[in-house]
C-alpha cells in the first residue's frame, strides 16, 4: 500500500514539471501555426535560423539568470555588464586589429567575470540583498561603460573582420552564436544536474538554513553563481557587439527584464529552488518567436508590447493554475 | 522623549540646509543675472554616448570659445524629456544666458523652457526641434524638404526607378524623422516616381537589435523589396549589417542618413553606395553663433533677421510652419569617392 | 508573598547613544556632508530659492516612494509603477481632448492608477506561487503597452492654463508640489507608525505565515497596499503631466528603479518587516538634492550614475560592517 502511494507521488511530481513544459511547447506550436498561416515565410529555414540566432544571446544569459534566481536572487546588472564587457572588448580590438577573436572573447568574459565577482562579493560577504546590490552596480557599470566609450561608438570599420566574423561565421556548419549557445547549454545541463556543486545551488535556494546546517558553504555558492552570471554576460557582450558590429554606451539597456521574462516563462520561480535547463530554453525560444513573429504578421508596433506582456502574464498564470490542479489531484490520490 | 528627539532630527535636517544658505548665499536670490566672469552658454543634447551628439557639442563649444564665452555641456544618460526638464531647471539656477537644446520630445519641454525664457534666457533648439512656443528659433541641419527629396532621388536611382521600397526610421515620435518621412511620401506622389511603391514604415527605435529585427522582418514580409531608406544613423548601419550578412548586396539597395565612420565599411563593400548627412559639428557651431546673436540682440528670432555665423558666413532666419528656423545647408553625399577622407572625421 | 517583583521591559530604553546609532542619522550625516560638498563646489547651490525650487524636479516621483515603502516592508515589490503613471496620464489626456472637463479627467487619472494598483494587488494575492516581481513585471509591460495602443506615437496635451500650476506653481514661497508631498508624507507616516494597519504591515513583512495565523487579513492588506501604490502613481501622473504640459506613452521611463533606490536607501530592507518611513523620506531629499547639486556643477550624467550606484551600495554596507564589528567585540 505504502509503496503504491510513494510511486504515485513521484510520478505526480514528474508530471507537473513535464506538463508545464509540454504546455509551453504546445503554446509555441499554436503560435507557430497561427503565424505561418498569416505569413508563410515564418517557417522557412532562413527565418528559423534568424530567430534562433537572435534568441541565442538571450538564452545564454537566461542560463546564468536561472542559477541566480534559483538561489532566491536576482541580477539587474547584466545589461550593464554586457555593455561594459562588449565595449572594452571592442575598444581593445579596435586598437589591436591583429588580435585573435578568441582573445577578444576572453577579454569579454574576463571583464564580465570581474563584474560578476564584485556583485557576488557584495551579496555573499557584504550581506547585501541581491536586488539592491545589482541595482547599485547596474548604475556603476553603465556609468563606466559610458566613460570607457568617451562618448563615441565603436563602429564596424574599427572592428577587424575576424572580430565581426565571430557572430556571422559558421562552425561545423551551424552559426557560431548558435554553436556557442548549444555548448553552454550542454555544459550547464551537466553542471546543474550531475555535479555536486550544481545540486548545491538548488539546495541553497530551496532552504538556505538547512543548506548551511548540512555543511554547504552558502557564501561560496552565492559568490560562484553571480560570478558565473557575470562571465556569461561578458561572453554575451562580445557576441552582441560582434553581431551588431557596433558598441554603444547604452547597449542592452533594460535587457535584464527581457532575460528575467524568459526565465519566468521557463518556469523559474523567483522564490528559489526550482528551474530547469529545458524550461529556460523554451522560455527564451518563446520570447525569440514573439520578437520575430509579431513584425512578420504585420502587428502594429504599438500593439506589440501589450501583446508580449499579455502573453507572459497568461503563460505564468496558466502555469500556476495547472500546477495547482495537478497538486490537488496528487493530494486527493494519496491514501492515508 | 523619542518624539522630542525625532522632531530634533527633522529640525536639524532643515536647519543644516538653510543655515548654509544664510551664511554663504552670494547676495540676493535670483534677482538680476550676475555676469561675474564669462557669460555662460549651455547646450543640452538628446543623450550621452552618441558620437553625433558629441560632435554637436564640440561644434557649439568651438563657436562659444570664438566669441569668448563659457560653455556648459549637458547630456542625459537616457534620452527622456524628464531628464532634460531637470537639466533646464539646473541651468536656470546657474543663470546661463542662453540654452540650445536638441529635444527628446517636441512638446514636453514647453513649460520648462517657458520658465527659462521668462528668466531672461534665450532659448533655441537644434537638430530635434521643440514646438514654436518653446523657443525663439530652431537651427535645422538641412531643409527637411531637401532631405526627403534627396533620399527618394538616391534610392530611385539605385533601384532603377521602379520597385517596392520601405522606410526604416528611428522612434515614432521623433520630430525630425516624421518631417522627413512626410516629405518623402509627398515626393513619391510626383509622377516620375509612379513605379515606386512605399510598402511600409518600420521603426527601429534607434536601438541596434530592434533595427536589425525590423530589417529582417521587412525582408521576409516583402520578398520583392528593392530598396530601404533609413534616415537614422543607427537604422542605416543596422540595415547595412543585415544586408551584408544575408549577402543581399546589389539585390536590395540601401541609402539613408549615416555617419561616415559607421557606414565606411558598407560603402566600400558596395552594400550601400551612397548615404547622406551633414556635419553635426557645423550644426552645433551654427547654434552657438545663433545663441550669441540672440544674446547680443543682433537678431530676435523673427523671419528676415540676419547674422554672421563665424566661418559659416551669413545666415538668415526664415519662417517654417508656425515658427522660425535657420538652415545649415543641403545634405552632403558620402560615397566611395570621398568616404576615405570623411570616415575619420566623424 | 515575598516574590521579588520582576520588571519586564517591554520597550528598549531609548538612550541617547542608541538613538543616534540609527540608519536615519546616517542618512542625515550623508545629507550634511553632501550639502557642504555641493555648497563648496558651486555657489548656486546654497541659495534658498533654488533649493526650494529644486524640490520640484524630484518630488513628482516621491509620491510613489511613500506607498512603495509599505510594499517593500511587506516583502513584496512593484516595478509596474512607472507604467501605471504613463497609462493614467495618457488616458487623462485623451479623455480631456475628447471633451471631458479637466477636473473630471484628473479624477479619472487617479481612478485609472488606483485600478492598476488594484489589479496588481488581486493578482499578487490570488497567485501566491508567483512572486510580486514576476506579476508586476508582466503588468509593467502590459500597462505601458496599453498606453501605446491608445496614443501610439502621438503626444496629447493642450491642457488648460491652470493645470500648469500643479507642477510649477508656488503657494507663497513654497512650491505646491512640496506642500502636497508633505501632507501625503504626514498621512503615510501616521498610517505606518500609529495605526493598527501599519503594525499589521510590519507583521506581515516579518512573518507572513504567523500573521495569517494570528488573524491578520493578509490578503486584504496586501490588496490595499498595492491599490494605494496605484493611487499615488496616479498623483505622480498628475504632477508629471503638469510639469511637461503634454504626455506620451513613454513618460516616466526608469522611474521604478529611482523609486526603489530611494526606498532602499531609506533603510527599508527588501526582506521585509524592517525600516521606517522617515528614512525613505530623507532618502528622497538626499538623492534629489544630490542629483541637483551635482547637476549644478555640471557633472556628466555618466559620472552621476556611478555616484548614485556607489552611494546605494556603500550606504547599505555600512550597517553590515558595524554589526559585524559589534559581534566581534563580544
Amino acid at each position: 500500500m505504502a509503496e503504491k502511494v510513494v510511486l504515485k507521488k513521484t510520478f505526480g511530481k514528474m508530471n507537473v514539471g513535464k506538463l508545464r513544459e509540454l504546455g509551453m511547447i504546445g503554446f509555441i506550436i499554436i503560435i507557430a501555426i497561427f503565424v505561418q498561416m498569416r505569413n508563410p515565410r515564418f517557417l522557412t529555414l532562413e527565418n528559423i535560423n534568424d530567430l534562433i540566432k537572435n534568441a541565442a544571446i538571450l538564452s545564454i544569459l537566461a542560463v546564468g539568470m536561472m542559477m541566480v534566481m534559483i538561489t532566491r536572487g536576482i541580477d539587474l546588472s547584466i545589461g550593464a555588464t554586457l555593455a561594459l564587457s562588449g565595449m572594452i572588448a571592442s575598444l581593445t580590438v579596435s586598437v589591436n586589429p591583429n588580435m585573435s577573436p578568441i582573445i577578444a572573447i576572453g577579454i569579454g568574459i574576463g571583464v564580465g567575470t570581474l563584474c560578476g565577482a564584485v556583485v557576488g562579493g557584495l551579496v555573499s560577504k557584504g550581506g547585501i540583498y541581491p536586488i539592491i546590490a545589482t541595482l547599485g552596480m547596474m548604475s556603476v557599470y553603465r556609468g563606466l561603460t559610458f566613460l570607457a566609450s568617451k562618448g563615441k561608438w565603436i563602429s564596424a570599420q574599427q572592428m577587424p573582420v575576424s572580430f565581426k566574423a565571430i557572430a556571422t561565421s559558421p562552425i561545423f556548419g551551424i552559426n557560431t552564436l548558435i554553436f556557442i549557445a548549444i555548448i553552454i547549454y550542454i555544459i550547464s545541463y551537466y553542471f546543474i544536474n550531475h555535479t555536486r556543486t550544481g545540486r548545491k545551488i538548488y539546495a541553497v535556494g530551496s532552504n538556505p538554513e538547512s543548506a548551511r546546517v548540512s555543511g554547504i558553504n552558502n557564501n561560496r555558492i552565492l559568490f560562484m553563481v553571480y560570478t558565473i552570471m557575470g562571465a556569461l554576460s561578458g561572453l554575451a557582450g562580445v557576441l552582441w557587439v560582434s553581431k551588431f558590429a557596433s558598441a554603444q554606451g547604452d547597449t542592452a539597456s533594460g535587457y535584464e527584464l527581457t532575460v528575467i521574462a524568459a526565465c519566468v516563462l521557463g518556469g523559474v520561480n523567483s522564490a528559489g529552488g526550482s528551474g530547469t535547463i529545458s524550461g529556460i530554453l523554451i522560455g527564451s525560444l518563446l520570447i525569440g518567436i514573439l520578437n520575430n513573429a509579431l513584425p512578420l504578421i504585420n502587428v502594429s508596433p504599438f500593439w506589440q508590447q501589450a501583446i508580449q506582456g499579455g502573453i507572459i502574464l497568461t503563460a505564468v498564470i496558466v502555469n500556476t493554475i495547472v500546477k495547482r490542479r495537478v497538486d490537488k489531484n496528487n493530494l486527493s490520490r494519496r491514501q492515508i | 522623549m523619542k518624539k522630542v528627539l525625532i522632531t530634533m532630527m527633522a529640525l536639524t535636517l532643515s536647519l543644516s540646509t538653510l543655515a548654509g544658505c544664510s551664511t554663504k548665499a552670494p547676495g540676493d536670490p535670483a534677482k538680476t543675472p550676475v555676469a561675474a566672469g564669462k557669460a555662460k552658454y549651455a547646450i543640452i543634447v538628446k543623450n550621452t554616448g552618441n558620437p553625433y551628439n558629441e560632435k554637436e557639442m564640440e561644434g557649439y563649444k568651438k563657436a562659444i570659445a570664438e566669441i569668448g564665452g563659457e560653455t556648459i555641456l549637458k547630456a542625459p544618460d537616457q534620452p527622456t524629456a524628464e531628464a532634460q526638464i531637470q537639466m533646464i531647471q539646473e541651468l536656470i539656477a546657474q543663470k546661463v544666458v542662453s540654452i540650445a537644446i536638441a529635444a527628446n520630445d517636441p512638446d514636453a519641454l514647453q513649460p520648462a523652457l517657458k520658465k527659462a525664457m521668462d528668466a531672461g534666457i534665450k532659448v533655441i533648439s537644434l537638430d530635434s526641434a521643440v514646438n514654436a512656443q518653446s523657443r525663439l528659433v530652431h537651427v535645422n541641419q538641412a531643409d527637411p524638404n531637401a532631405i526627403g527629396r534627396v533620399e527618394i532621388e538616391t534610392i530611385a536611382k539605385m533601384i532603377g526607378g521602379k520597385g517596392e521600397i520601405a522606410i526604416l526610421s528611428a522612434t515614432s515620435q521623433a520630430t525630425n524623422q516624421n518631417s522627413w518621412i512626410t516629405v518623402m511620401k509627398k515626393t513619391l506622389e510626383d509622377p516620375k516616381y509612379k513605379d515606386i511603391k512605399l510598402v511600409k514604415v518600420a521603426y527601429g527605435d534607434d536601438l541596434r537589435d530592434k533595427s536589425v529585427s525590423e530589417t529582417e522582418a521587412l525582408l521576409k514580409t516583402y520578398p520583392n523589396l528593392k530598396g530601404i531608406v533609413a534616415p537614422s544613423t543607427v537604422a542605416v548601419a543596422a540595415a547595412a549589417k543585415v544586408l551584408t550578412d544575408k549577402g543581399l548586396k546589389g539585390k536590395v539597395q540601401l541609402t539613408g542618413l549615416g555617419l561616415p565612420s559607421e557606414m565606411a565599411d558598407y560603402i566600400t563593400s558596395g552594400v550601400s553606395t551612397a548615404v547622406h548627412l551633414w556635419n553635426p559639428m557645423d550644426v552645433g557651431y551654427l547654434a552657438g553663433y545663433a545663441s550669441d546673436a540672440l544674446v547680443k540682440g543682433t537678431i530676435t528670432g523673427k523671419a528676415g533677421d540676419k547674422f554672421k555665423a563665424g566661418t559659416l558666413g551669413e545666415k538668415t532666419v526664415i519662417t517654417v510652419g508656425d515658427g522660425t528656423e535657420i538652415m545649415l545647408g543641403d545634405p552632403f553625399e558620402f560615397n566611395a569617392g570621398n568616404i576615405e577622407q570623411w570616415k575619420t572625421v566623424y | 508573598m515575598s516574590m521579588k517583583q520582576r520588571i519586564i521591559i517591554d520597550k528598549r530604553q531609548t538612550t541617547l547613544k542608541s538613538f543616534f546609532f540609527q540608519w536615519e542619522w546616517l542618512l542625515i550625516l550623508i545629507f550634511i556632508i553632501m550639502t557642504l560638498v555641493n555648497g563648496a563646489l558651486t555657489p548656486f547651490y546654497l541659495n534658498a530659492n533654488n533649493l526650494i525650487g529644486a524640490t520640484m524636479t524630484f518630488l513628482d516621483k516621491a509620491f510613489i516612494v511613500l506607498p512603495m515603502a509599505f510594499v517593500i516592508i511587506l516583502a513584496d515589490i512593484d516595478i509596474s509603477v512607472a507604467s501605471t503613471v504613463a497609462l493614467s496620464s495618457v488616458i487623462m489626456a485623451v479623455l480631456y481632448n475628447s471633451g471631458m472637463p479637466m477636473g473630471l479627467a484628473m479624477i479619472v487619472c487617479l481612478l485609472v492608477g488606483t485600478l492598476c494598483g488594484f489589479i496588481n494587488g488581486i493578482l499578487v494575492v490570488k497567485f501566491k506561487e508567483l512572486s510580486s516581481i514576476i506579476i508586476t513585471l508582466a503588468t509593467m509591460i502590459i500597462f505601458r503597452g496599453i498606453a501605446y495602443i491608445i496614443l501610439k506615437d502621438q503626444a496629447s496635451g493642450k491642457f488648460p492654463e491652470w493645470f500648469n500650476f500643479l507642477g510649477w506653481g508656488y503657494v507663497g514661497v513654497v512650491p505646491l508640489i512640496l506642500i502636497v508631498f508633505i501632507i501625503c508624507a504626514v498621512i503615510f507616516t501616521f498610517i505606518l507608525t500609529k495605526t493598527a494597519f501599519g503594525r499589521r504591515v510590519y507583521a506581515i513583512g516579518s512573518n507572513p505565515v504567523a500573521s495569517r495565523f494570528t488573524g491578520i487579513k493578509v490578503d486584504k492588506i496586501k490588496v490595499i497596499v498595492f491599490t494605494l501604490t496605484g493611487l499615488m502613481a496616479g498623483i505622480t501622473a498628475l504632477f508629471l503631466t503638469s510639469r511637461m504640459g503634454s504626455t506620451r506613452p513613454n513618460i516616466a521611463t526608469g522611474y521604478e528603479l529611482d523609486i526603489i533606490t530611494m526606498v532602499v536607501l531609506g533603510g527599508i530592507s527588501t526582506a521585509g518587516g524592517k525600516g521606517r518611513i522617515y528614512g525613505a523620506i530623507i532618502a528622497v531629499f538626499l538623492i534629489g538634492f544630490l542629483k541637483y547639486g551635482l547637476g549644478l556643477f555640471n557633472v556628466p550624467a555618466q559620472v552621476l550614475l556611478i555616484i548614485i550606484g556607489l552611494l546605494l551600495i556603500i550606504a547599505v554596507m555600512i550597517p553590515n560592517l558595524k554589526l559585524k564589528k559589534i559581534k566581534l567585540r563580544r
